[in-house]
C-alpha cells in the first residue's frame, strides 16, 4: 500500500472514531502537540494511559469485591479514571466513569458493579481501537509519510 | 538566589496524575517554558525548600516563576500548596495557577479569593497556557523593580 492510500485510511479510521464517540477533541490536541522533537508523544501518553488504566481497574476490582465496601474508595478510583481518560479523550470511558460515580454517591453496590463491567468493555474496546490506529501511524511514518493533521469543528 | 535561565521562565508542575504530568509539562514546554514536574504538593514543598514548619524557611536557591497545581491530590491539596505558597516570605509573590477537573465554583471561588491567579478546567489547553505568559511578565517587573540599585 503506498503513503497516501495509508494516510486516507488512517484518515478515515479517525473520522470513524470521532463519530462513534470513542474519542473527542482531546485526542487531536494530543496530534497537534507532537512535532519533529516530540515524534513520540502520543504513543507515550496512549501506553502511559494504558498501563495506568490497567492498574486502576485492578484496584476497582478489589474493591467491589471487598465484603464490608468503601464506596469513598471506589469513587476515588472511579475519579482518576475519569480524570486520564477524559486527558486522552477517551469520551466512552470518562462518560461511562460519570455513570458510575452517579450509583457509588447512591451506594448501590450491584449498579457499581455493573458500571465496573461497562468501564472495562469501554476501556478494551478503545484499547484495540487505539492500538490499531497507532498501528497504521507507525506504517505511515515507517513509509516515509506524516501523519495528517485533522481538524474537529 | 539562582537564576533562572536567561529568557526563559521556570514553571513548578504539581499533579498526581503521571498521564497529566506528561501533559501539562508538553504543554508548558511548547510555550518555551522551563519545567520541573512532581507528583505531590509535600514533594513541590521540598523542592521550593519550604517544609511544614515555616518558621525553618531556609534561604532559597530556587528560582520558580510560576507554580501550577492540580486541586484534587491525596495528602495534602493544590489549595493547601496555595495556602502554604502564599504564606511564605520567599514565595507569596509567585503566581499560582489551579487546575481541576470538576468545575465547583465555590472551590474556584475559594483558590481565586486565597489567592490563585487563574483556575483551569481539566483538560488543559493550549490556549489556557497562552494566558500564563501575562502573569510571569508582570511578576517579572515586579521583581526588577524590587530590585535595589546598584551604582
Amino acid at each position: 500500500m503506498e503513503v497516501g492510500q495509508m494516510q486516507r485510511q488512517w484518515m478515515g479510521y479517525m473520522k470513524s472514531l470521532f463519530m462513534e464517540g470513542f474519542l473527542d477533541g482531546q485526542f487531536l490536541q494530543l496530534q497537534q502537540l507532537q512535532d519533529e522533537n516530540n515524534p513520540e508523544f502520543v504513543v507515550e501518553v496512549v501506553s502511559l494511559f494504558f498501563e495506568d488504566s490497567e492498574r486502576i481497574l485492578k484496584d476497582l476490582s478489589f474493591a467491589v469485591d471487598q465484603q464490608s465496601v468503601d464506596f469513598k474508595k471506589i469513587d476515588a478510583h472511579v475519579h482518576q479514571f475519569k480524570g486520564s481518560s477524559a486527558s486522552i479523550g477517551a469520551q466512552r470511558v470518562k462518560n461511562a466513569c460519570i455513570a458510575f460515580r452517579n450509583f457509588c454517591e447512591e451506594q448501590n453496590i450491584d449498579a457499581c458493579r455493573s458500571c465496573l463491567q461497562q468501564v472495562k468493555q469501554e476501556y478494551i474496546h478503545v484499547k484495540n481501537k487505539l492500538e490499531t490506529l497507532l498501528r497504521l501511524e507507525q506504517q505511515i511514518v515507517a513509509a516515509g509519510g506524516s501523519i495528517p493533521m485533522m481538524e474537529w469543528n | 538566589m539562582g537564576m533562572a535561565k536567561e529568557n526563559q521562565f521556570h514553571v513548578l508542575a504539581v499533579d498526581d496524575s503521571i498521564i497529566d504530568r506528561m501533559l501539562i509539562e508538553r504543554l508548558l514546554k511548547t510555550s518555551s517554558f522551563q519545567v520541573t514536574a512532581v507528583d505531590s504538593a509535600t514533594k513541590a514543598l521540598k523542592f521550593l525548600g519550604l517544609v511544614e514548619d515555616a518558621a525553618s524557611e531556609i534561604h532559597q536557591e530556587v528560582d520558580v516563576n510560576l507554580i501550577i497545581t492540580d486541586y484534587c491530590m491525596p495528602g495534602m491539596t493544590g489549595y493547601d500548596l496555595l495556602r502554604k505558597v502564599k504564606e511564605s516570605k520567599s514565595f507569596k509573590d509567585i503566581p499560582v495557577v489551579i487546575m481541576s477537573s470538576e468545575n465547583v465554583p465555590s472551590r474556584i471561588n475559594r483558590c481565586l479569593e486565597e489567592g490563585a491567579e487563574e483556575f483551569f478546567l481539566k483538560p488543559v489547553q493550549q490556549s489556557d497556557v497562552n494566558k500564563l505568559k501575562p502573569h510571569l511578565l508582570k511578576s517579572k517587573v515586579k521583581e526588577e523593580k524590587e530590585q535595589p540599585i546598584n551604582n
